[in-house]
């Protein structure tokens, strides 16, 4: 079965980035497919680069990082929620003309449609958020 | 329908909202910190028991033992289950309606 996957809320905010990615495991984990993991809101913060948390801590981008790179999963990011965090990726940082970028690997930027195909496609839909 | 719950029923009323709109045969998960909402002796516990003959109720296990919470806490019937278990529910129910 196809899973998509919208994730609302910031790392280490409260608890749904964490119960997205166990979710996430657990379901690859019984051979469903996730289909699109799509972050809003103060979600897009879960794709930072930049992020340095202490090292007995888990480090959420980074865990993403490795999950979609094992994995092959599909992160996106909502270019509008992203825009006004200061979520940016090369094209965005050349097309804003801003000085630096920080999306962590395998995260992409890219429009609402995503999300909206994402819940056609998907047999399943499942929000984690605040 | 599968409802998953995940803010305690004392912060934020989608407990009750979700019991009002929630149909017979829904199942409802409770997630995060909404687990507080199956506990023995709250003001919560006769809403759910008037509900569990029209809806099943379950509770994510890692959420309640990361509370220091288990099987001994509960309300009754109250169905534990692990993220493999939250998988199969949402596999198993034709929509899921998240409430945040």
């Amino acid at each position: 079965m196809k899973f998509g996957v919208l994730i609302n809320e910031g790392p280490y905010q409260h608890q749904a980035s964490d119960s997205a990615y166990k979710f996430i495991e657990a379901a690859i984990a019984e051979g469903h497919e996730i289909y699109r993991v799509f972050f809003y809101h103060d979600g897009v913060n879960n794709g930072t680069r930049l992020a340095t948390p202490p090292q007995d801590d888990r480090h959420i981008p980074n865990r993403w990082t490795e999950l979609a790179e094992k994995h092959n999963l599909d992160l996106v990011l909502c270019v509008a929620a992203a825009q006004r965090r200061g979520m940016v990726d090369q094209g965005e940082m050349e097309r804003n003309k801003k000085d630096a970028n920080n999306i962590a690997d395998k995260f992409r930027i890219s429009g609402l449609g995503q999300l909206i195909e994402a819940g056609i496609q998907a047999d399943r839909m499942i929000t984690f958020g605040d | 329908m599968l409802h998953t719950i995940n803010k305690s029923p004392f912060e934020k009323d989608s407990l009750t909202t979700c019991l009002r709109y929630a149909q017979k045969g829904a199942s409802i998960l409770f997630i995060e910190d909404a687990v507080y909402a199956c506990t023995k002796g709250t003001q919560f516990e006769k809403d759910i028991h008037d509900h569990q003959g029209d809806i099943k109720f379950y509770v994510l296990g890692p959420d309640l033992e990361a509370r220091g919470l288990d099987n001994s806490n509960l309300t009754t019937n109250i169905e534990i289950v692990d993220y493999k278990g939250f998988v199969k529910l949402v596999a198993d129910n034709e929509k899921t309606q998240n409430w945040l």
